[in-house]
């Protein structure tokens, strides 16, 4: 067994540089978000789909960040 | 790796893919995320959870000789194991769990280079089994300190300018805008940075691959910020496990010998009472 169709991409998520990386082990399709500084993961999904396990993850993303308050410095 | 000070710290994924099963070895995954190593692992590889297995549950503290003592023999891990250890975001935990395994005077422990991203990115083999394990006799050393910093030894660092404090968090955490690396919860009552650190973020020491960068660019990196190794280092983050990563670069990659890593770091020092406290962009952060 191998993880398949690995894939990461950058993109913006509220405001915040977010790593999704992607992959298929078996039938399952697992995806990740990463906040891209520090690197740490911020949601962790599966789907039958690449799709549907991005999208799920996106979804968490799009909660988490959306909630990092910003402080005036 | 062979310009590294140390390479015989770090070993390749091949290498792990040709040796994970060896008797006299034994790979553990640490991961941040502790649901990763339950999709699929490197065949052979136990894994350790960092939030239980790797502190103290009741009082904030890494584990005691005892504790260590535990986990190394019920992983089989013997005192002349070859312990490779590895996980996700570039083996943020593996770098923490080996600083205490030095800490504990464990003489062969290394990093698998690229972690868990690159293992899986390559297409290697992975495994759902969890292997069966076979307990160990393991005695550890004292605790060897001169890994460690406390409080009061960052303090008087602070307060004499005698060490080179490196804050491995992001520019957002460093400056103060946020509290906490984004989407995910603030530990902490106030923003900013340890007065005179450095901020030298602990990815800038890795490639995309997830590998260490070369040693002249690492020398570079940190020597850019004026840490040379000519005078004592103080590693620091949030919670330790980032600051163990650019320790173990610092350390044993670059061969500095004064380094520590001050764990207890920003949610220690950002909610003490009357502690001096930077806030803004590094030096240079917008040239």
């Amino acid at each position: 067994m191998k993880a398949e169709e690995y894939s990461e991409r950058k993109l913006e998520v509220e405001g915040w540089p977010v790593n999704l990386t992607s992959y298929r082990i078996g039938d399952v399709y697992h995806c990740h978000a990463d906040n891209v500084s520090p690197g740490a993961n911020i949601a962790r999904t599966t789907g039958a789909t690449r799709e549907e396990a991005e999208n799920k993850a996106l979804e968490r993303a799009r909660h988490y960040l959306g909630n990092t308050r910003r402080h005036t410095v | 790796m062979s310009d590294y000070a140390h390479p015989e710290v770090l070993v390749s994924t091949e290498w792990v893919s040709q040796h994970a099963q060896d008797a006299n070895v034994r790979v553990v995954e640490i991961d941040v995320d502790t649901k990763a190593y339950q999709e699929g692992h490197v065949p052979g590889a136990i894994a350790w959870a960092w939030n239980t297995q790797l502190c103290d549950t009741v009082r904030r503290d890494i584990l005691s000789k005892e504790q260590f003592e535990k986990l190394m023999s019920a992983s089989g891990v013997g005192n002349d194991t070859t312990l490779v250890l590895f996980g996700d975001n570039n083996n943020w935990f593996a770098a923490w769990a080996l600083w205490q395994a030095k800490i504990y005077g464990h003489s062969d422990v290394r990093i698998m280079n690229g972690g868990r991203k690159k293992w899986l990115a390559e297409g290697r083999e992975i495994s759902l089994e969890s292997p069966s394990v076979t307990p160990k006799a393991y005695k550890a050393a004292d605790a060897d300190l001169s890994l460690r910093a406390y409080l009061p030894q960052v303090q008087d660092a602070v307060q004499k300018k005698t060490a080179g404090l490196v804050d491995v968090r992001s520019p957002q955490e460093f400056s103060g805008e946020i509290l906490a690396p984004a989407g995910l919860p603030e530990t902490c009552q106030r923003g900013g940075h340890i007065p005179g650190a450095s901020n030298i973020p602990w990815s800038k020491a890795c490639n995309e691959d997830g590998t260490f960068k070369s040693f002249d660019d690492l020398k570079a990196i940190y020597a850019n910020e004026g840490i040379d190794g000519t005078k004592p280092i103080i590693a620091y983050c949030r919670i330790g496990e980032r600051s163990s990563h650019s320790w173990f670069a610092l350390k044993y990659l670059l061969g500095y010998q004064n380094v520590v890593n001050y764990d207890g770091s920003w949610t220690e020092w950002g909610n003490l009472v009357g502690a001096p406290v930077q806030t803004g962009a590094a030096r240079g952060a917008n040239a």
